[in-house]
């Protein structure tokens, strides 16, 4: 395998290419792939480019929280509502778009009714992962599975494959343990293993799940405590991007072939680790919102370059 | 309690004053603690947090669990004794402790958030 600080041969740039990840945090990441590398760009810098679309994009937003009505955001449904009128502005059409959980808020038919009926409204392939917040109805995740498991196995995890590139939706929010993180299973470990079994080690991966699956502050309960077995399995790889949500903030970390990335909500920001009480809801002053949900964009080079953060909000 | 703060600022003598109220006052907060009553009791839950996060009571008490968050919780005992519904803002979950025992339970939703209920039978 390319050691990933030597100088790139011809033609195998991907490897330790350039991951440019401009977010529009209020709405949604725009990931495209090229040369097996997949970066992100901000709806809002998507909508304006001038540059040759890239051969080949994806969509992720995270944490629409339909349902939800707290002072942090009132409603829920209108921003996610502008999240999706914002992706239908993109002149160059994404291939599909990850959903990467908490759709809902308490797991409600109503609630999974209207986002349903906003996200169709975008009129492309939408693949999802289950949040806590979307298996708490009687049947604890039936309700959930009757309407997005088709297909998966499980608690509702699955792979596919789009223009040679790998993509697995894992469950880490399913029989949690008392005093600890997000939770796999050994059963969907296992189906992991067997899964990536058979790919060639220069497949681009693409994981996404609900809670970060690396350690990101456990304090909040903000990891995954088998997390370290899917990194395992996917070592060989030369590409791997790991995309979550949960934490309502963009956090970004490079380990090795490992792009780890979680995007913010459609819904309502949370607080950095360890700057509140705790991670609750963070209400920002009246009409502050969406300046809060302002653009992040954020650039890394793989390798040496230290990480480069321009936070410019939409509003103010 | 705004008291008991001045106290130390007057005159030398009063700081026994200050003493004797203090033992006064620790004798029935002791009796309390050991709950020969089985008054109801509140458990908040807070900041992703349950409070008080021990909890020791009677046989037959009735503990109730109030969610105070803007985010849902759960309260599900480890040995399965117990499981609440979603609890939404100010939703409430009760269960009455008759077997004394220690219960250990947590948030099914945020499971670094635990606590525990022991129920021990009056020693009087």
């Amino acid at each position: 395998m390319q050691h990933p600080d030597n100088p790139s041969a011809r033609g195998t740039m991907s490897r330790r290419g350039v991951l440019e990840c401009m977010t529009w945090a209020g709405t949604g990441l725009l990931w495209s792939l090229g040369g097996g590398v997949p970066s992100a760009m901000g709806l809002d810098r998507a909508l304006a480019a001038e540059a040759p679309p890239a051969p080949f994009t994806f969509l992720q937003i995270s944490d629409s929280h339909v349902g939800f009505n707290k002072p942090a955001n009132p409603d829920a449904l209108g921003t996610l509502r502008e999240a999706v009128a914002q992706i239908r502005r993109l002149p160059d059409k994404p291939a599909f778009i990850i959903h990467t959980g908490d759709i809902s808020h308490l797991s409600k038919d109503q609630e999974f009714d209207d986002a349903d009926q906003i996200l169709r409204e975008i009129g492309l392939p939408l693949f999802f992962v289950p949040g806590e917040h979307d298996l708490l109805d009687d049947g604890q995740g039936r309700s959930y599975l009757d309407r997005y498991g088709k297909g998966t196995r499980g608690a509702g995890w699955y792979s596919f494959e789009q223009q040679g590139v790998h993509f697995i939706g894992l469950v880490n929010v399913v029989d949690l343990k008392a005093g600890g993180l997000g939770n796999l299973g050994a059963d969907q470990l296992d189906w992991l293993e067997r899964d990536v079994a058979g790919l060639a080690s220069s497949m681009p991966i693409v994981v996404f799940a609900h809670i970060p699956l690396w350690t990101v502050y456990p304090e909040w309960g903000w990891g995954t405590q088998d997390g370290a077995r899917v990194l395992g399995c996917l070592k060989r790889f030369g590409s791997v991007t790991v995309l979550n949500g949960h934490i309502h903030q963009i956090i970004q970390k490079v380990e090795g072939n490992v792009a780890f990335h979680t995007a913010r909500s459609t819904a309502f920001p949370q607080p950095a680790p360890g700057t509140a009480p705790s991670p609750g809801p963070m209400k920002v002053p009246a009409g502050e919102l969406r300046r809060v949900l302002g653009i992040t964009s954020v650039r890394f080079v793989r390798g040496s370059e230290p990480l480069a953060i321009i936070d410019t909000p939409l509003a103010g | 309690m705004p008291s008991a703060q001045r106290l130390p600022r007057r005159l030398a003598g009063c700081g026994i004053a200050a003493i004797i109220l203090q033992i006064l006052a620790f004798t029935p907060a002791t009796a309390a603690a050991d709950r020969t009553l089985t008054d109801p009791v509140i458990i908040r839950i807070d900041n992703f947090t349950f409070a008080p996060q021990a909890l020791t009571v009677a046989p037959g008490t009735r503990v109730t669990w109030v969610n105070g968050d803007d985010i849902p919780h759960t309260v599900v005992a480890q040995n399965k004794l117990f499981r609440s519904k979603t609890l939404d803002t100010d939703d409430r979950f009760t269960f009455t402790f008759q077997a004394p025992g220690e219960y250990a339970y947590f948030c099914s939703l945020h499971p670094h958030m635990t606590g525990t209920v022991v129920v021990k039978a009056s020693t009087d």
